[in-house]
């Protein structure tokens, strides 16, 4: 009997032994804490296409941003193909901090400019916080400075304003692939006609998948949620945009075909007069620039 | 009867002194520096794990590539996304001896010249790895320093024609590891 208790408690005590002389290696595994790790680069730029992606410009880094659309590639050699004409937007956005950005900018399309917020709520993690999506919130204001239409009555400044309200929810899958639903809410202040809703509703639907490290295949599309008996004044169709982005350190390119000649939120979901069947598709670029200025 | 709580006795010191041998840190800082004429990147990690055995020599070390900090934060993602793979690979470790123990007085305050071999895994890649540090030991605590090149062709991380010019073809390390003894 004694001599069992005896061998029990030194086996005990060599695995002991043991335990405390296992190999470091593994020690050090088991004492390091575990942290939170960050998905980073769910997309390579804040724009999936033409809309946004939850992507947000880092603290301190502005983006300079340099669009064109251009001319249907229906409109013929004469027109080459649509380079002939080319709309463009320009704008610069900044990081504010590591949970919000700001942008303001500018387009040929209505004369437009406009301002944005976009705001980091969730960020997709694995380890001691385990989060599924990330998640942002967008929201813009829009100015349309064309001249009055019916400049012989009387005009409200509030006429020209458009709003945006998007939240952004994207996972990362894999490496290679991510995708984005983006529920967006427009609201104009003045439409072109009573047929026409203040308020648009729509779904947007995007996601990449990475071809190399520094090429990846995007593509979006929204769907814009008509009310009943819905018939506008002038037919818009749901904008489809196809294309690559091509990073090369400092600089994205998006190189793309898409169905709509607008590059802000209330011109491409609410007002895209090209339909795709019909080959009214622009060729287009986004060229994005980062500065670091802090 | 007696003996045999000796014996237990005897066998518990034997663990516990066996523990004292071992120094670690979480804190330590490896650093990265690579230099051309274009551009000088710079990115620091201070969440290095390690831990020494002054008994055996052994050394292990152990970084998580994500907590390379840059002051770029685009390069940071560049450095995960495509060189590092840091999804694929999330850490960079040493594992290795140091070969000259026998002129380390762990007792006695002071610097002392190590020569340290062993495996370096980065981005998948294995490689076995010679350099120079050295310790200092200091009221029963050690500081470890040490300097070494490591080429990123080395340890298939391919560098493309658009930013070669950048990137340079050595990447300069140092490792400042602050050691305190390890305790359960």
């Amino acid at each position: 009997m004694k001599v069992k208790h005896f061998t029990l408690l030194l086996i005990i005590n060599l695995l002991a032994a043991i335990v405390t002389a296992q190999d470091i290696d593994s020690l050090l595994d088991s004492q390091m804490n575990t942290s939170t790790d960050y998905t980073t680069a769910t997309f390579k730029s804040t724009r999936i296409m033409n809309g946004h992606s939850i992507e947000r410009m880092p603290t301190g880094q502005l983006d300079f941003r340099i669009c064109h659309r251009f001319g249907r590639l229906n409109s013929g050699a004469y027109n080459l193909w649509g380079l002939d004409e080319a709309n463009m937007h320009l704008s610069f956005e900044y990081g504010i901090t590591n949970w919000v950005m700001a942008g303001i900018g500018r387009g040929t399309y209505e004369k437009a400019f406009d301002g944005f917020l976009k705001f980091s709520i969730l960020r997709q993690s694995t380890g001691a916080i385990n989060m599924p999506v990330s998640v942002s919130y967008f929201t813009s204001l829009y100015v349309n400075t064309l001249k009055w239409l019916n400049p012989e009555r009387t005009n409200y400044f509030s006429s020209r304003l458009s709003y945006v309200h998007q939240i952004l929810l994207a996972r990362k899958f894999s490496e290679s692939l991510s995708l984005q639903v983006s529920p967006t809410f427009i609201h104009r202040n003045l439409v072109a006609s009573e047929l026409d809703p203040n308020d648009l509703y729509s779904i947007g639907l995007g996601g990449r998948i990475k071809l190399s490290h520094h090429i990846s295949l995007n593509a979006e599309y929204f769907y814009v949620i008509h009310p009943p008996r819905y018939s506008p004044s002038i037919k818009t169709y749901n904008p489809l945009a196809i294309g690559v982005d091509i990073e090369t350190g400092g600089h994205v390119f998006q190189l793309m075909f898409t169905n709509s000649l607008a590059m802000t939120e209330k011109g491409f979901i609410g007002e895209t007069t090209g339909s795709w069947l019909k080959r009214d598709i622009h060729f287009g670029f986004n060229l994005s620039r980062v500065f670091m200025l802090k | 009867m007696k003996r045999f709580f000796f014996m237990v006795l005897a066998l518990c010191s034997l663990t516990a002194l066996q523990a004292q041998d071992r120094f670690m840190t979480r804190n330590g800082h490896i650093r990265f520096y690579s230099h051309t004429p274009m551009e000088d990147i710079d990115a620091n990690n201070n969440q290095v794990g390690s831990i020494i055995d002054m008994k055996t020599g052994e050394i292990v070390v152990s970084a998580l590539n994500k907590s390379f900090e840059f002051s770029r934060a685009l390069m940071q993602e560049h450095f995960n996304e495509n060189y590092m793979e840091s999804d694929q690979y999330p850490k960079s470790a040493f594992k290795g001896t140091i070969t000259n123990l026998q002129d380390v007085n762990i007792k006695k305050d002071g610097t002392y010249p190590v020569d340290v071999k062993g495996d370096l895994t980065i981005h998948g890649v294995t490689k076995a790895v010679l350099t120079k540090g050295t310790l200092e030991v200091k009221a029963g605590k050690i500081n470890a320093v040490s300097k070494f090149n490591v080429a990123p062709e080395d340890y298939n991380i391919t560098i493309p024609s658009l930013v070669r010019e950048k990137i340079a073809k050595t990447m300069e390390i140092t490792v400042d590891l602050s050691y305190e003894p390890y305790t359960k």
